[in-house]
C-alpha cells in the first residue's frame, strides 16, 4: 500500500466546522437566472415555430447548455474529485453507442415497413 | 529477490487467504472516492443506474418514434391550454418546467445554507423546494387527466401514431414517480433538519445527497422537455 500522506484530514471528520461544499449564494442565484433564460428560450423555440434544422440544434444547445450547468454547479460535479467525476460521467458514454445502434435499426424498420405496408395497405 | 511475505499472521479458523484478499482489495474502493462522503458516492452510483433507466426509455421513444409510419401527434398543439379564451402552446408544460427548476434552485442554497450550519433556513428551503415539487406532481395529475378525457391510451390516441400514448404515460409517468419520491424524501430531510438531527451529528451531508436526487431529477426533466415535449 503506498498511499501520499493525506493533507487535510477527512472533511466529514471535521465536527463542528465549515466542511463539504461551500461556495458564494451568488453562484447559485446567477445559474438559476441562466436556466431561467434559456428555458424561456427554448420555450420560444416552440412558440414562435421554428422549423427544420434550426430547431433541432436550438432545442440540443438549450438543453446541453442546462444540463451541463445543474451537474456542474448545482450537483457541485465541477469541484468534485476527478475519480468521482470519471467514475460517474464516463459510462454514460456507452449510451451513444446504444442510440447509434437504435437509430440504425429504426431507419431500417422505417423503410421496411414503408415497403411492406406503403402500397398495399 | 524478495518475496511478497504475508505479515498478519494465519488464524486457524478466519476466511481462506485468497477470500480475504478479494474483500481487501475491495476495501480499498473507499480509497477511490477519497473525501468524499460516502453515502454522497453511493447516491451518485445510484443516479447513474437511474441515468441508464430514463436513457432506455428515451432511446426506446426514438426507435419508435423514427419508425412509425403514422404521423407524430403535434406535442405543441396537445398541450396546449385555452386560457382566457386564447390558446397558448406547450403552456403548462413551460409552467411545470420553471417550477421545477426554481425547485432545484431552493434546492442549491438550501444546501448550501446546510453548510454554513443555518437550521431553520435549510428546513424552510427544503420545505419549499418540497412544496414546488408537490405542485409540480399536481399539474402533472392535471395533464394526466386532460389528456385521458381526450381519449389518450397507451395503446390509442385521437391524433396520429399509437406509441404517443405509450411513450408518453411511461416516461412522465416514471419521471413523475421519481419526483413523489423526492418530495417524500425532501421532507424526512427537512423535519430532521429542524429537529436538530445534523446539528447534533455534525454532518449536514444528508441534505446536500438528497440535493443530488433532486437535481437529477430536474435533470431527467431537462431532457424530456427537450426531447419529448419540443422535437
Amino acid at each position: 500500500m503506498n498511499h501520499a500522506p493525506d493533507p487535510a484530514p477527512h472533511p466529514v471528520a471535521k465536527a463542528g466546522h465549515a466542511s463539504g461544499q461551500q461556495h458564494p449564494i451568488g453562484v447559485y442565484l446567477k445559474v438559476w437566472g441562466y436556466l431561467f433564460v434559456l428555458s424561456t428560450l427554448s420555450y420560444l423555440v416552440d412558440y414562435f415555430e421554428v422549423e427544420g434544422l434550426a430547431r433541432w440544434l436550438l432545442i440540443l444547445v438549450f438543453m446541453l447548455l442546462k444540463a451541463g450547468l445543474i451537474v456542474a454547479i448545482f450537483m457541485h460535479m465541477a469541484w468534485e474529485r476527478m475519480a468521482l467525476v470519471y467514475a460517474i460521467l464516463v459510462p454514460p458514454l456507452a449510451l451513444g453507442t446504444l442510440i447509434f445502434l437504435m437509430w440504425i435499426e429504426a431507419d431500417y424498420t422505417f423503410w421496411t415497413r414503408i415497403l411492406f405496408f406503403g402500397e398495399n395497405g | 529477490m524478495s518475496t511478497v511475505m504475508r505479515t498478519g499472521v494465519e488464524e486457524p479458523d478466519g476466511p481462506p487467504p485468497a477470500l480475504r484478499d478479494f474483500a481487501d482489495d475491495w476495501a480499498g474502493d473507499q480509497e477511490t472516492f477519497r473525501h468524499v462522503h460516502w453515502g454522497k458516492a453511493m447516491m451518485w452510483i445510484f443516479l447513474l443506474s437511474d441515468t441508464f433507466i430514463f436513457s432506455s426509455f428515451l432511446v426506446s421513444y426514438m426507435t419508435m418514434r423514427s419508425s412509425v409510419v403514422a404521423p407524430w401527434p403535434n406535442a405543441s398543439e396537445v398541450f396546449a391550454l385555452t386560457i382566457a379564451g386564447q390558446s397558448i402552446p406547450l403552456i403548462l408544460i413551460a409552467i411545470m418546467t420553471f417550477v421545477l427548476i426554481s425547485s432545484s434552485g431552493t434546492m442549491a442554497m438550501a444546501v448550501n445554507m446546510g453548510y454554513r450550519r443555518n437550521r431553520k433556513a435549510t428546513a424552510a428551503l427544503m420545505f419549499a423546494t418540497a412544496a414546488l415539487g408537490a405542485c409540480f406532481v399536481g399539474m402533472q395529475a392535471f395533464e394526466w387527466t386532460k389528456l385521458i378525457h381526450e381519449g389518450v391510451r397507451p395503446w390509442a390516441n385521437p391524433w396520429g401514431a399509437e406509441q404517443f400514448g405509450a411513450s408518453f404515460f411511461m416516461i412522465t409517468g416514471f419521471h413523475g414517480l421519481h419526483v413523489s419520491v423526492g418530495v417524500i424524501m425532501l421532507l424526512t430531510v427537512a423535519s430532521k433538519v429542524l429537529r436538530g438531527h445534523y446539528d447534533r451529528s455534525g454532518d449536514y451531508s444528508a441534505v446536500e445527497i438528497a440535493g443530488l436526487y433532486w437535481h437529477f431529477v430536474d435533470l431527467v426533466w431537462v431532457f424530456i422537455f427537450a426531447f419529448f415535449y419540443l422535437w
